[in-house]
């Protein structure tokens, strides 16, 4: 009799301590592929935000960069993927959201503190429903050694004569590898170089739009002169740079053997920690003194929730605290290298980081030119852009052989190009 | 009549029994995604809903000149992937088993388990090793062939459209040789010893015996060999997605059929993932092996001569 007694108080208390379990805590999962950013969720973000809001926990869940959307695709379809979903910009998150996987985000809190702008890489084509909150921008430019610089005696370059003039004498000095690029990995070639330099040449958004509109074409001058300056840049790079990938020359930088890094603002957080030299940056050069700078500010990042989840009201409070000051300053701090794009008076200490934020106000702003709408057919414009842009910077495809046939491949679905 | 009901067999229970779990098993796991896989090739997504369209999957496929130039490419480089280990693997294999079977090698199995070894790493692991050691910048390769005054020689051979697809061949042959080893290794020792001896007392040893007596009596063990080899590489992916990514770099020049199906099935950065036109090719992988084999089976297999001992 006491025995079952016991057994039954055993149970009573088991059963009653983890049901109270689950009323107190309900667990947010945030699926992401920025696993760089795993310490910074941990450490920073996801105990700010439970301090604030007891009861919730959340666990930031990344995979690897190039594997997510086929990962977070397969989760949604099988109905296993998490509360929070980091939003790649545009038509990934788009098909997403058209699928009823992501929930419409307009009327949240959070979203009067984004401009129209920031807002376009997650919303509809019309604009009339957004899906994700945006949370970051990333800048390209190039980074450079200054301590480099000063050895060799070079000044950081303006136009793309004086790019050219000081690789050439860096090259001569022969201490330093002038440029930190390789082609393995093709997206190098194609996000950190084309997209990189092509908006001084293609007008950014002018040219951007009217690609768009077909008004302009790919085998136009403003889009083939990118593609003559990356087949100069072959004679600049690392020795065997066909086969050296992102984190080479990442590495290749940090540790102080390259002078200067096409970079992404994202560089910023990991360069600071590795790099134990003087860092400077410079945006793309202009091809002539005076004329007008346009820089890639591209929306990068948001974060969006499961329109399937099971945890829908802790998720938009979670969404309406990514959209708060408090998360623009705390993530543009710990992330040095990705912008709020909020309204949010955003004070920022690293001195890299501003220097990438100060060209918002002296350059145009644009966007990455195959990312909004161009890439939804097959051949894909971006992968194909990718390719291209490798071949062009290893010499096996001329710059106007390569723009053709990205005109082709655009031109054979976009109706506008036809 | 009574008589009659007595002496009919009875239903033999136990066989139906005994085959369910593995046919069960077989079916759930092995026979069904095969068949769905099929049919899901036969749809295609219209205004997110699966409608069935025919062959048009397959239409786009071949039809088109660009899936169909992307196609071609990559059955010819696996095809091409096929050759190397063909020409390469198994020869040294045979050898290697050759070697190991040799009454004169001492610390054979200290050999036999190093040269197996590398069969048991995990893709990535041989892969990742593969790209440092190649690497230019950090790699050993590089400072080895300099020690012998040979850098000249060295490329970065897995960033060249020329090279790069043989390199990665060569390191499947190398990570894969000891499953040719060890089964040939395995026919060799099966060879009774009264034979060798007989063939002795008629005065061939040596490589002759090699030639003359070993190597028809493993005949069928290298077309087992050639067989598996024939399939792993036609459903090849690892080694290539996970050194060259899934746009199989550079320029296409490494895409095999595996790496081709996933990019289109699950879709790779902006692209996004096509599922029926995926299972199109996954389908046409499948229709390829099964031509293979049935060519093995049907035309070679059928006329080895196997020798009873």
């Amino acid at each position: 009799m006491t025995k079952k007694v016991k057994l039954a108080l055993l149970a009573a208390t088991m059963l009653g301590s983890s049901g109270a379990a689950v009323a107190q805590d309900t667990t947010l999962t945030i699926e992401s592929w920025r696993n760089d950013d795993l310490t910074i969720w941990q450490d920073k973000l996801i105990p700010a935000f439970e301090a604030a809001n007891p009861g919730i926990k959340v666990k930031f869940s990344p995979s690897a960069p190039t594997e997510y959307n086929a990962v977070l695709n397969s989760k949604l379809e099988a109905g296993s993927a998490g509360d929070l979903i980091t939003c790649r910009p545009f038509d990934a998150s788009l098909s997403l959201y058209e699928k009823g996987y992501l929930s419409a985000v307009q009327d949240l809190d959070a979203m009067k503190n984004f401009s129209d702008v920031a807002k376009s890489g997650w919303s509809t084509d019309d604009g009339a429903a957004a899906f994700c909150v945006p949370m970051a921008s990333v800048i390209h430019g190039f980074i450079y050694n200054a301590d480099a610089f000063a050895e060799v005696g070079v000044e950081v370059p303006k136009t793309t004569d004086e790019f050219f003039a000081a690789l050439d004498k860096i090259k001569e000095n022969g201490t330093y590898v002038p440029m930190a690029m390789g082609t393995n990995d093709q997206w190098e070639a194609a996000t950190m170089a084309y997209q990189n330099i092509g908006p001084n040449y293609w007008k950014g958004e002018e040219g951007r739009n009217a690609l768009i509109k077909g008004e302009q074409k790919l085998t136009d001058d403003g889009w083939v002169e990118p593609f003559r300056q990356l087949a100069k840049w072959k004679d600049y790079l690392g020795d065997g740079y066909e086969a050296q990938t992102y984190p080479d020359s990442q590495n290749l930088f940090t540790l102080g053997r390259a002078a200067i890094y096409p970079a992404g603002s994202w560089e910023i957080s990991v360069f600071n920690e590795q790099a134990d030299f003087k860092m400077g940056a410079f945006p793309p050069p202009v091809p002539n003194d005076g004329d007008e700078c346009y820089i890639s500010d591209h929306v990068d990042i948001a974060m969006g929730m499961n329109a399937n989840g099971k945890n829908q009201e802790a998720a938009k409070t979670f969404l309406n605290w990514v959209g708060s000051a408090e998360f623009a300053t705390l993530y543009a701090n710990a992330l040095p290298g990705f912008f709020s794009l909020s309204s949010h008076d955003v004070k920022m200490e690293d001195p890299l980081a501003q220097e990438f934020v100060s060209w918002r106000s002296t350059c145009k702003s644009t966007i990455r030119s195959t990312y909004q709408i161009l890439s939804r057919g097959t051949p894909n414009l971006e992968n194909e852009t990718w390719n291209a842009s490798a071949n062009v910077i290893k010499g096996t495809e001329a710059p106007e052989a390569a723009s053709e046939r990205l005109q082709g491949g655009l031109a054979s679905w976009y109706d506008p190009q036809k | 009549m009574a008589v009659e009901q007595t002496t009919r067999p009875p239903i033999r229970w136990h066989i139906a029994v005994f085959l369910a779990p593995a046919v069960l098993i077989y079916t759930a796991i092995m026979i069904l995604p095969l068949f769905s896989t099929l049919q899901l090739s036969l749809f295609s997504d219209v205004g997110n809903r699966q409608v069935f369209v025919g062959f048009d999957n397959f239409r786009t496929l071949f039809g088109d000149p660009r899936w169909a130039e992307q196609f071609w490419n990559a059955l010819k480089n696996n095809v091409w992937f096929f050759i190397v280990h063909m020409l390469v693997q198994n020869p040294i294999g045979i050898l290697l088993a050759a070697i190991l079977s040799s009454p004169l090698l001492r610390m054979r199995a200290v050999y036999r388990t190093a040269i197996f070894i590398p069969t048991i790493l995990s893709f990535v692991i041989a892969g990742f090793a593969w790209k440092l050691i190649l690497s230019p910048l950090w790699g050993v390769a590089p400072n080895l062939l300099d020690l012998v005054g040979l850098k000249s020689l060295f490329q970065p051979w897995l960033g060249k459209e020329a090279y790069a697809l043989t390199t990665l061949a060569l390191i499947s042959v190398w990570q894969f040789v000891g499953i040719p080893m060890m089964l040939i290794y395995a026919a060799l020792l099966s060879i009774p010893d009264e034979l060798l001896e007989a063939a002795e007392c008629d005065g061939i040893t040596g490589m002759a015996q090699f030639w003359k007596i070993k190597l028809p009596l493993i005949l069928p063990a290298i077309g087992i060999i050639s067989i598996l080899t024939f399939v792993g590489n036609f459903n090849a992916f690892d080694l290539i997605y996970s050194t060259q990514g899934a746009l199989a770099g550079p320029d296409f020049s490494t895409d095999i059929l595996g790496t081709l199906m996933y990019r289109t099935f699950f879709g790779f950065q902006l692209q996004l993932g096509d599922p029926n036109l995926g299972a199109a090719i996954a389908t046409a992988m499948f229709v390829i092996i099964l031509i293979g084999v049935s060519i093995y089976l049907f035309g070679i297999q059928r006329r080895l001569r196997r020798y009873q001992f």
